[in-house]
């Protein structure tokens, strides 16, 4: 974060010593661009809001703790997909999961879907790539996901084909 | 005012009036997703301005050429290669990803490197793929890259020849 910090603020003093116009000009696309995403952000922050009340993450700790391999595979999926945690809050919660005897591949239906499958991010994404696309990815993804929790399954021993 | 806009308009009110309501009257439901909201918005302030600010730079001093030169239709192979090392280094979450993707887009980049950019900046970024190997282990993270990176590449290609035409940046 620091580094994000250091690194912007020596392309914005860069930029300024090569041309102040054109890095005010910089600012003010910046400006524009987030002012026309923001009603969308703004919704997006709602539902993050009233989802994470509803879906706490003792919640999904419950759902998936009582589960077999297939049901929790599949629950986490749906919890990954519908909302969003940072990093911070979501690898912690998927430790205690595992110590709680949930199946790697339930936690990495859950962690992989909540990073690649956005539900709730799907206003902002429609505004840069139009609902047919997004809603395309969002699709595809899904389906590399539940690949993915399968591999992490097999690997684990967890899913014997 | 167009409708959506005001039912936009509306939905946002009621939503900040039942904030308030809430504060006042202390009616805890509110007050948790007030809690919530405020949470987000402040993560989101740490990182979105910068954001958008390195994009508008980018957007005036990169000229259209570089991008098409390393992201663009000649660019082969090397352009999807480029797209997974700048994804991983991304902040933030999805709604960073999403408008440097259209920036890339804008300026010429190939639609299946800007999904493949999407798809790993999800996946791959690796201040959190070191979040997850610390709690989840180093064998999961590693297994969870060598299997996502070869599909987000598949489904790029496929999703980009889908839409290659029908999208217009």
């Amino acid at each position: 974060m620091t580094y994000l910090y250091l690194f912007s603020i020596a392309i914005i003093v860069l930029s300024f010593f090569k041309s102040k116009e054109k890095t005010f000009e910089g600012f003010k696309v910046a400006w524009k661009k987030f002012k026309k995403i923001l009603p969308s952000f703004t919704k997006m922050l709602i539902a993050i809001s009233i989802i994470l009340y509803l879906i706490p993450g003792s919640v999904i700790s419950k759902y998936l703790g009582g589960s077999n391999l297939v049901t929790g595979t599949f629950l986490g999926s749906i919890f990954g997909s519908i909302t969003i945690l940072p990093g911070f809050v979501a690898f912690p919660l998927s430790s205690v999961l595992v110590d709680k005897g949930v199946s790697y591949t339930a936690v990495a239906s859950f962690t992989t879907t909540l990073m690649l499958v956005g539900i709730i991010t799907f206003p902002v994404e429609k505004e840069y790539f139009g609902w047919k696309l997004s809603l395309t990815r969002n699709i595809v993804s899904y389906i590399i996901c539940i690949i993915i929790s399968i591999a992490v399954g097999i690997f684990y021993g967890e899913l014997i084909i | 005012m167009s409708r959506e806009k005001i039912i936009n308009i509306s939905l946002v009110s009621v939503y900040f009036l039942f904030l308030i309501y809430s504060y006042i009257s202390d009616f805890q439901v509110g007050i948790e997703i007030g809690g919530n909201f405020f949470d987000f918005v402040k993560s989101m302030l740490m990182i979105l301005p910068i954001a958008f600010i390195l994009i508008g730079l980018f957007e005036v001093w990169v000229d259209r050429k570089t991008v098409e030169k390393y992201f663009g239709e000649a660019s082969g192979f090397r352009g999807y290669v480029w797209a997974i090392i700048l994804s991983s280094t991304t902040v933030g979450g999805a709604y960073v990803a999403f408008p440097v993707a259209h920036a890339l887009h804008k300026k010429g980049a190939k639609l299946s490197i800007v999904l493949t950019y999407i798809g790993s900046s999800a996946l791959t970024r690796i201040p959190m793929t070191i979040f997850e190997a610390s709690f989840l282990g180093l064998k999961f993270s590693i297994i969870r890259l060598l299997v996502s990176i070869p599909l987000v590449l598949i489904s790029s290609v496929f999703i980009g020849n889908l839409f290659k035409n029908k999208i217009r940046a």
